[in-house]
C-alpha cells in the first residue's frame, strides 16, 4: 500500500516539474528568455522592442498636471516643449520653437514655431495651438490650481487668470497672454521682464498638446473628492495623450505595463525602436533581478548597493546620469558667532568634505565648490576654494580674537534619505568631529525631517548650521542660487543681515536676456556667494541608470529630460 | 446554524468601526502628511497649508473622523493622492491579484503539504521522516523576501525558466474583464497568456506558500500518527480491512479536522505574508498597494485599504468556522 503514496507524492512532484517544463518550452512568447528585442528585429540595430523598468505607474499623462518622475518620463517621450535641451545637457536648444527673441523691454518674447510639425492625431502645430496650451494653463480654475496639480506652473509663472486665495496659488502671474500673429508665430507677453522663464520650458510641465485631443478627450474635466483632490474624469491623459513626440502613445494598463510605439510622422530623427514599454516595478531587487533574468532591458533609479553587481555582469552596464543637486551646510548669518564672516571662512575650513564625499555616497557624489552643479550655465571655475585644513581654521578664529573653542549649534535632520544626503546623521557626525577638530564645539541638535525639521530651517530657528540640499527642477542658475539667496529668507538669515551685492546680481541676472551676459552675471554671483560664505555646498551626487550591455544611445540628462528616441537595441 | 451566522455578521460592525478608528489614529500618527507626498521638500509653508486647509487636516480629529465615516458610509472611500484614481477602483483592480496569489499559494502547499506529512507520519523516525523535518524547519524560518530573491536567481537569472516580476509578459495582450488573470486567459480561451500567467504564479506562490506549507506539513504528521493509533484503527486493522481503505476512511479523514483548522489560520496569514511577497515579486496586489500607501502618507487608501482587508479577514474566519462545523457534527452545536 506504502506504494501508492510514492506515487501520489511522485504525480505532484512530476506536476511540478511539468509546470516548470511546461514555461520552459514556451520561452519564445515568454519574457523570461531575453531575447524579446531580438523577435521584431528587422536586421541591424533598428527596431525592436525596449522593456523599461520605473518605479511606479505614471499619474496621468498631462505634463501640465504633473510632477512625479514617472509621469514625467513617459510624458518626455510623447510630447515636444517649444524650447528643448540639448541631450545629455542643460542648454536650452529649439525646440518645437525654431528661435525665440525678446523686445529690449524683456517682457515681449517673440517664438517662431517650427514649420511641418503635426500631432500624432494628424493636426498641424501652428502658433494658435502654442498659445491654446498656454491659455489653458492660464485659466485652470478650482483644484486645478492647488500646488499638488499645477506645481510647475506656479513655480515658473506664478498665479492663474482668477485668483483663488484657498487654493495656495500665488496671485500674481508673470503671464500675460500669448497671440498668434501669424500661423508660425507665438508671441508672448510677461508682465515683467524675465529671461529665467525660456530654460524653464523645457519642463514637461509646458508640453505642448493637440489642442483637439485636448477638448475632445475632455482634459480639464475631473471630480474633486471630499479631500479636495482633482481626479481627472477625461480620457486625455489616460487614454489620448496627444502631442508631437518621436513615439505615440498605444495602451496603458495599470500596475502592468504602458505600450508606446514609434511615431513614422515625426518632424526629427524619427526613433530607433519599434516599440517601448514602460512597466512599474517599486522594488529595488526585484528591478535588479528583473534585469539580469532579462525580462527588461533598462531600469531607472538604481541602489548604489548595486552598482558593483551590475558593473560586474558584462551583460549589463551601468550609466550615470550628471549630478543635478547640492548639499550643503547651511548658515544663519543673522546668528552670532555665524554672523561674522571670519567665523564663516574658518568653519569652512573646518568641514572635510572630501571624507564625508568619500565615506558616506558609495562613490556616487563629487565635492562641490558652489550651489550649484557644474553642468548649469554659469557655473564658475574659479571660485574661491576652501580645503579641510583644521589648523589654518584655528589660526582665522584666533586671529579675529575668539577665544577657542567657539561653540556652534548644529542641526541635522532624521527620518530622512534625499539622493543628496543619503545619511544626514553620519554626515553630520563627520562634519561635527572634524570642527571640533578645527578650533570649535559642535552642540548637536536633529528634528524628524519633516515638517519640524523644515519648518525649523525655514523660520531661521535650526541654530548656527543646519545640513540641507536642494535637487533642481530645471537647468537653470536661478533654479539653484535664485532660489537660495535672490529675496532674503530667514532659513539664512538674510532677512536682517541682507547680502545686497549678491541680491543685486540675482535681480539683474533674472531679467537680463542675452546669454552670455546671464551667464556672466551667475558666474560672478557664485564667486561673490563663495567668498561671503552664507553656508558650504559640499556634494553633488550622481543617479544612475542599468541597462543590459545590448542597449545603446541612452543619453543620460541631468535634469532626467531623457528621450528614448536615439536608442538602438543590438541583436 | 443561521443564527450563527448572523451573530457573527452582525459582530462585524463594531470590529470595522473600532478598526476604522485604530487606523485613523494610526495613519496620523506617522510623521508627514499628504502635502508632503505632494509638494515634496520645495513646498513653502503657505502651500502646505493650503493643502493641509483642503483635506481638512486642520480639523479636530473627531471631526475628520466623522467626515470620514460619513463619506465611507455613503460608499465613497475617496481617491488615492498618488493616482488620483477612486480608492474602490484600484482595490478592485489589486484584489483579484491578491486572491490569485493566495489561492496558488494555498494550493500549493496543500497538495505538497497534505502527502508529504502522510507520508513523514506513515515512515516515522525514517530518514524520510528526519529529512522533512528539517525541510519544514527551514520553510518556517527562511524570511519569505531571502527565499524570493533565492529562487529568482535559481529559477529566473540561472536557468531562466521562470519570470521574477509582474503578472503577465508584456509581450502579451489580454482582456481583463475578471482581473483573475488565469480566468481571463481561459475566458479568451489564449493558451498561451494562460501558461504565461501559470508560469507569473509559480515562483511567488512557492515563496508565499513555503510557511504554509511547512505547517501543514507538520501537523499532518502529528495527525496522522495520532489517529494511527486510535482503537478504530487498529480495530478495522484487525478486522482485515485492505490498508488503503484504512488510510482513507479511518485516518485521513479524521486526522483532516486540525488540518483545516491549520489551513484556515494560515489563510489569513497569507494575507499579510502577501505584502512581502508582493514587493519582491512587484505583483500588482493589495499588498504593494498598501506598501506604496504607506510611503506616501497616502490616506484614503491606506483607510480604504485596511478596511477591506479587515473585512476579507473577518469573512475568511467565518468561513472557516462553518467549515468546521461541516465537518464536525459537534461544534454545529454549540
Amino acid at each position: 500500500m506504502r506504494t501508492k503514496w510514492h506515487w501520489l507524492l511522485l504525480l505532484v512532484v512530476a506536476g511540478v516539474l511539468a509546470l516548470a517544463a511546461g514555461c520552459g518550452g514556451d520561452d519564445e512568447g515568454g519574457d523570461a528568455s531575453g531575447t524579446t528585442a531580438d523577435e521584431t528585429t528587422e536586421g541591424g540595430a533598428e527596431g525592436g522592442t525596449l522593456v523599461f523598468a520605473g518605479a511606479s505607474d505614471p499619474v496621468v499623462l498631462d505634463g501640465a498636471l504633473v510632477s512625479d518622475g514617472e509621469s514625467i518620463r513617459v510624458i518626455t517621450q510623447i510630447f515636444e516643449t517649444l524650447v528643448a535641451l540639448k541631450p545629455g545637457t542643460t542648454e536650452p536648444v529649439p525646440g518645437l520653437a525654431e528661435s525665440w527673441e525678446a523686445d529690449d523691454a524683456g517682457t515681449t518674447w517673440t517664438f517662431k514655431i517650427r514649420e511641418g510639425v503635426t500631432f500624432h492625431d494628424g493636426e498641424p502645430l501652428d502658433a494658435e495651438a502654442v498659445c491654446f496650451n498656454f491659455d489653458r494653463w492660464y485659466n485652470f480654475e478650482g483644484p486645478l490650481q492647488n500646488p499638488g496639480a499645477t506645481y510647475y506652473w506656479q513655480v515658473v509663472f506664478g498665479g492663474f487668470k482668477t485668483f483663488n486665495k484657498e487654493s495656495g496659488a500665488p496671485e500674481e502671474s508673470l503671464y500675460e497672454s500669448c497671440e498668434a500673429t501669424d500661423e508660425t508665430t507665438a508671441v508672448l507677453t510677461l508682465t515683467k521682464p524675465s529671461a529665467t522663464f525660456i530654460p524653464a520650458l523645457s519642463q514637461q510641465a509646458f508640453s505642448i498638446a493637440s489642442p483637439k485631443a485636448l477638448e475632445e478627450f475632455n482634459a480639464d474635466e475631473g471630480t474633486t473628492d471630499a479631500d479636495g483632490i482633482f481626479s481627472p474624469s477625461g480620457t486625455f491623459g489616460t487614454e489620448h495623450p496627444i502631442g508631437t513626440g518621436p513615439f505615440e502613445f498605444v495602451s496603458w494598463t495599470r500596475n502592468d505595463r504602458l505600450v508606446l510605439k514609434r511615431n513614422e510622422d515625426y518632424w526629427g530623427d524619427k526613433a530607433k525602436l519599434d516599440e517601448l514599454i514602460i512597466r512599474p516595478i517599486a522594488d529595488n531587487a526585484a528591478r535588479l533581478q528583473a534585469l539580469q533574468s532579462g525580462e527588461i532591458q533598462g531600469y531607472d533609479l538604481v541602489e548604489p548597493q548595486d552598482i558593483t553587481t551590475l558593473e560586474g555582469d558584462e551583460n549589463l552596464e551601468v550609466i550615470d546620469r550628471p549630478a543635478f543637486n547640492v548639499a550643503y551646510v547651511g548658515f544663519n548669518i543673522a546668528k552670532k558667532p555665524t554672523d561674522d564672516a571670519k567665523v564663516r571662512q574658518a568653519i569652512a575650513y573646518g568641514l572635510d568634505r572630501q571624507a564625508v564625499v568619500d565615506n558616506f555616497y558609495s562613490g556616487r557624489a563629487e565635492v562641490a565648490t558652489q550651489f550649484m552643479p557644474p553642468e548649469v550655465v554659469g557655473y564658475a571655475d574659479d571660485v574661491t576654494t576652501y580645503e579641510f585644513d583644521p589648523e589654518k581654521a584655528k589660526q582665522i578664529l584666533q586671529d579675529a580674537g575668539y577665544e577657542l573653542p567657539v561653540p556652534l549649534e548644529f542641526w541635522y535632520p532624521t527620518d530622512v534619505s534625499r539622493p543628496y544626503m543619503p545619511d544626514p546623521k553620519r554626515n553630520f557626525e563627520a562634519f561635527a568631529a572634524s570642527l571640533n577638530k578645527s578650533g570649535f564645539k559642535v552642540t548637536a541638535k536633529s528634528a524628524p525631517w519633516n515638517p519640524d525639521y523644515l519648518g525649523r530651517a525655514d523660520e531661521g530657528n535650526a541654530g548656527n548650521l543646519r545640513l540641507l540640499g536642494w535637487t533642481g527642477d530645471y537647468g537653470d542658475a536661478d533654479n539653484f542660487i535664485g532660489t537660495f539667496f535672490q529675496s532674503p529668507q530667514k532659513a539664512w538669515g538674510t532677512t536682517t543681515t541682507p547680502l545686497t551685492e549678491i541680491e543685486d546680481l540675482l535681480d539683474e541676472a533674472e531679467i537680463e536676456t542675452e546669454e552670455s551676459k546671464r551667464e556672466e552675471l551667475y558666474q560672478e554671483a557664485n564667486r561673490q556667494i563663495m567668498d561671503q560664505l552664507p553656508g558650504v555646498p559640499y556634494a553633488h551626487s550622481r543617479p544612475a541608470l542599468a541597462f543590459t550591455a545590448n542597449v545603446n544611445g541612452y543619453v543620460a540628462s541631468p535634469t532626467t529630460n531623457e528621450s528614448f528616441a536615439s536608442v538602438t537595441l543590438e541583436e | 446554524m443561521l443564527r450563527f451566522v448572523v451573530r457573527r455578521l452582525l459582530l462585524l460592525v463594531p470590529i470595522l468601526l473600532g478598526l476604522s478608528i485604530l487606523v485613523f489614529l494610526w495613519i496620523r500618527v506617522l510623521p508627514g502628511s499628504p502635502a508632503t507626498t505632494l509638494l515634496g521638500e520645495r513646498a513653502t509653508q503657505e502651500q502646505v497649508e493650503a493643502i493641509n486647509e483642503q483635506y481638512g487636516l486642520n480639523d479636530p480629529l473627531h471631526e475628520q473622523y466623522y467626515a470620514y465615516v460619513k463619506t465611507v458610509g455613503r460608499g465613497d472611500f475617496g481617491d488615492s493622492v498618488t493616482s488620483r484614481r477612486p480608492v474602490t477602483d484600484e482595490f478592485k483592480e489589486r484584489f483579484p491579484a491578491t486572491i490569485e496569489l493566495a489561492l496558488a499559494a494555498m494550493l500549493f502547499s496543500v497538495i505538497l503539504g497534505i502527502p508529504l506529512g502522510f507520508l513523514a507520519a506513515k515512515r516515522y523516525g525514517t530518514w524520510l521522516d528526519h529529512s522533512s523535518l528539517i525541510a519544514s524547519l527551514l520553510g518556517i524560518s527562511i524570511p519569505i523576501f531571502f527565499l524570493a530573491i533565492i529562487l529568482k536567481y535559481i529559477f529566473a537569472v540561472k536557468l531562466g525558466l521562470l519570470p521574477t516580476v509582474g503578472r503577465i509578459s508584456v509581450l502579451i495582450d489580454l482582456e481583463h474583464p475578471t482581473n483573475f488573470y488565469v480566468l481571463d486567459a481561459l475566458l479568451a480561451g489564449d493558451v498561451g497568456a494562460f501558461w504565461d500567467v501559470l508560469k507569473h504564479l509559480v515562483l511567488p506562490a512557492v515563496a508565499l506558500g513555503s510557511i504554509p506549507l511547512a505547517i501543514i506539513a507538520r501537523i499532518t504528521r502529528a495527525a496522522v500518527l495520532d489517529v494511527q493509533n486510535e482503537d478504530y484503527v487498529r480495530t478495522a486493522r484487525a478486522k482485515g480491512m485492505a490498508p488503503k481503505i484504512v488510510d482513507q476512511r479511518h485516518v485521513l479523514r479524521n486526522a483532516l479536522l486540525p488540518i483545516v483548522t491549520i489551513i484556515g489560520l494560515q489563510t489569513g496569514l497569507l494575507l499579510s505574508g502577501a505584502v512581502l511577497t508582493e514587493t519582491v515579486f512587484a505583483f500588482p496586489g493589495i499588498g504593494t498597494w498598501l506598501v506604496d500607501a504607506i510611503d506616501a502618507r497616502n490616506y484614503p487608501v491606506l483607510q480604504g485599504g485596511i478596511l477591506f482587508i479587515a473585512l476579507v479577514f473577518v469573512l475568511v474566519n467565518l468561513l472557516v468556522d462553518l467549515s468546521y462545523a461541516l465537518l464536525n457534527p459537534r461544534i454545529r452545536l454549540s
